[in-house]
């Protein structure tokens, strides 16, 4: 069953999120500047960046295996991967019924475990140690994203992100304590998946606090350009993931092109307000030590199973 | 299956309730800790003033009017006074790490709703479904009481359930009789300063208010 229309907004919406990442990312560099009384870099800036090292040549270790050279590329797919799955423009995407949410906490897991491989393949120790404080990270982080995940997954009677987002967004309005509940979860575990400000400083290369730093800290030129690049487009898919459970409304149906500007302008107004309050939580917030980011994440981990619970008890 | 928007509002500040006796489980700093109280005494008499406003009991209106004069105001003011004159400002100290503590808190919450779900299935009720939730936090108060080694956070802990028992009488049954009301308040507030005294006593006797040196008051 081939849609023509269906497919393109599949490739559209794909390639949007994977040209627009940057831009999301700088934009929340550039809040973060105003918010703490600094000139602001352009909001281009990761673009030039990723320009400039992939004009350079890549220096590899000697000792070096493919896999080194390959994870990249792994995490470029994934978190493509991952940005097609997720409702971002429109529900109802011809690629959506590939995977539902669990598979899409697998797509992050498995870019999770070759970024650690990848880092421990080199034998510095910077390398390994940013790989186990990662997957210390990650091993708590994924229970409470699925747990968050389930509650909108009760709600709607679907695991299917796309059935999620469609019940979520044609409700009446109702007040959801469970959802609630689960806004708080996801948001902490979008901190801390996202190497941000409690668990993790993006902008410090301090040895002692660094954790995805630490991770690709032997990559160099295209390489690194690849896994920024990354990065950036696992924040986006991770806001949009919060948008489509939590704020739904204003997004397309597929094949629907007079929805579109309507879709595309909400999208932009709630990422717009969303990178303005991660760069306001991440100004206010002091980075916590490493012991600490257990007691964080068991606090999401409580957040997204209370909000479960919640949801038993209000509509039994 | 819809329902009215009070009964949506208790709910969220049902939820919001328990939320606050999980961060008071997890808090580390006694002021803080009678910052939540006075939040949970907050979230206790709007809940109580919608379930009064939307079933019409007046006395209800009362109860919620005591709540915030008592248990917004005067408890956590008596106990800034207390721990100010006691000089106690340290980080409370925990018997289990925090995260397992949180772990017998969900265990306790599953034992609670599904203690409460046969009780609000039979019951026809606006806040039908907040009885889980009251019972839950009672007894994560009660966790709080025996985890927490000081005094003082043991007495906050108390207080907290009784805000869960209110909390329970109002879901169950609209509210005691304000007589009762009356009395438990008078209650509250003749406890907290008879335990304000105990903590000098305390002190004096053994230099700190930490309860575990009381068992060498026991004689074999």
């Amino acid at each position: 069953m081939s849609h023509f229309p269906d497919i393109a907004f599949q490739i559209l919406q794909s390639v949007f999120v994977v040209l627009a990442a940057p831009l999301l990312m700088g934009w929340v560099n550039q809040c973060r500047a105003w918010l703490q009384n600094r000139s602001a870099p352009s909001i281009w800036l990761p673009y030039y960046t990723m320009a400039k090292l992939f004009h350079k040549n890549a220096v590899i270790a000697r000792n070096a295996s493919p896999l080194f050279r390959l994870t990249p590329y792994i995490l470029f797919g994934c978190m493509w991967l991952a940005a097609g799955i997720v409702p971002v423009l429109a529900t109802d995407l011809p690629f959506a019924p590939a995977a539902d949410i669990i598979a899409l906490v697998g797509v992050f897991a498995l870019a999770r475990v070759f970024s650690a491989l990848a880092a421990m393949d080199v034998g510095t120790s910077f390398g390994g140690l940013g790989a186990r404080r990662e997957m210390l990270i990650g091993f708590l982080a994924e229970p409470a994203m699925l747990m968050t995940l389930f509650t909108a997954a009760f709600i709607s009677g679907s695991t299917q992100l796309t059935t999620i987002v469609e019940t979520l967004a044609h409700r009446e309005f109702a007040i959801y304590p469970s959802l609630a509940f689960a806004a708080v979860a996801f948001l902490m575990v979008l901190l801390a998946e996202n190497a941000r400000i409690p668990i993790d400083n993006p902008s410090t290369h301090l040895e002692l606090t660094m954790i995805h730093e630490a991770m690709i800290l032997e990559y160099s030129a295209r390489h690194l350009a690849i896994i920024e690049w990354a990065v950036a487009i696992k924040l986006f898919a991770y806001m949009t993931i919060g948008i489509a459970l939590f704020v739904p409304w204003g997004i397309a149906a597929a094949g629907e092109w007079s929805a579109l500007p309507l879709a595309f302008g909400a999208l932009a107004a709630k990422l717009a307000l969303a990178g303005a309050g991660l760069a306001l939580l991440e100004t206010l917030l002091a980075k916590l030590r490493l012991f600490l980011a257990p007691e964080f994440l068991s606090t999401a981990f409580l957040l997204a199973v209370l909000g479960m619970l919640t949801y038993f008890l209000t509509h039994s | 299956m819809e329902q009215p928007l009070t009964s949506q509002l208790v709910n969220l500040l049902a939820a919001f309730l328990l939320l606050i006796a999980f961060a008071m489980l997890s808090q580390r700093r006694i002021l803080t800790l009678i910052k939540l109280f006075a939040w949970q005494g907050a979230a206790l008499a709007v809940s109580t003033a919608l379930v009064a406003y939307s079933t019409g009991q007046a006395h209800l209106y009362f109860s919620a009017a005591l709540t915030v004069l008592l248990k917004v105001m005067l408890i956590p003011w008596v106990l800034h006074r207390l721990i100010d004159r006691l000089d106690v400002r340290w980080d409370v100290e925990t018997l289990i790490n925090i995260p397992a503590t949180m772990l017998i808190g969900i265990g306790l919450v599953i034992f609670a709703f599904s203690l409460a779900a046969p009780i609000s299935e039979m019951a026809s009720m606006l806040t039908r479904s907040t009885l889980g939730i009251a019972m839950a936090s009672i007894l994560l108060s009660f966790l709080m009481m025996i985890v927490r080694r000081k005094a003082v956070p043991q007495v906050i802990g108390f207080l907290a359930m009784e805000n869960g028992l209110f909390f329970a009488a109002t879901s169950a049954t609209y509210g005691m009789p304000l007589v009762v009301e009356l009395g438990v308040a008078l209650d509250v507030l003749v406890g907290t300063f008879i335990f304000g005294i105990f903590f000098f006593h305390i002190r004096e006797q053994f230099d700190s208010l930490d309860i575990r040196h009381m068992e060498k008051l026991k004689e074999d």
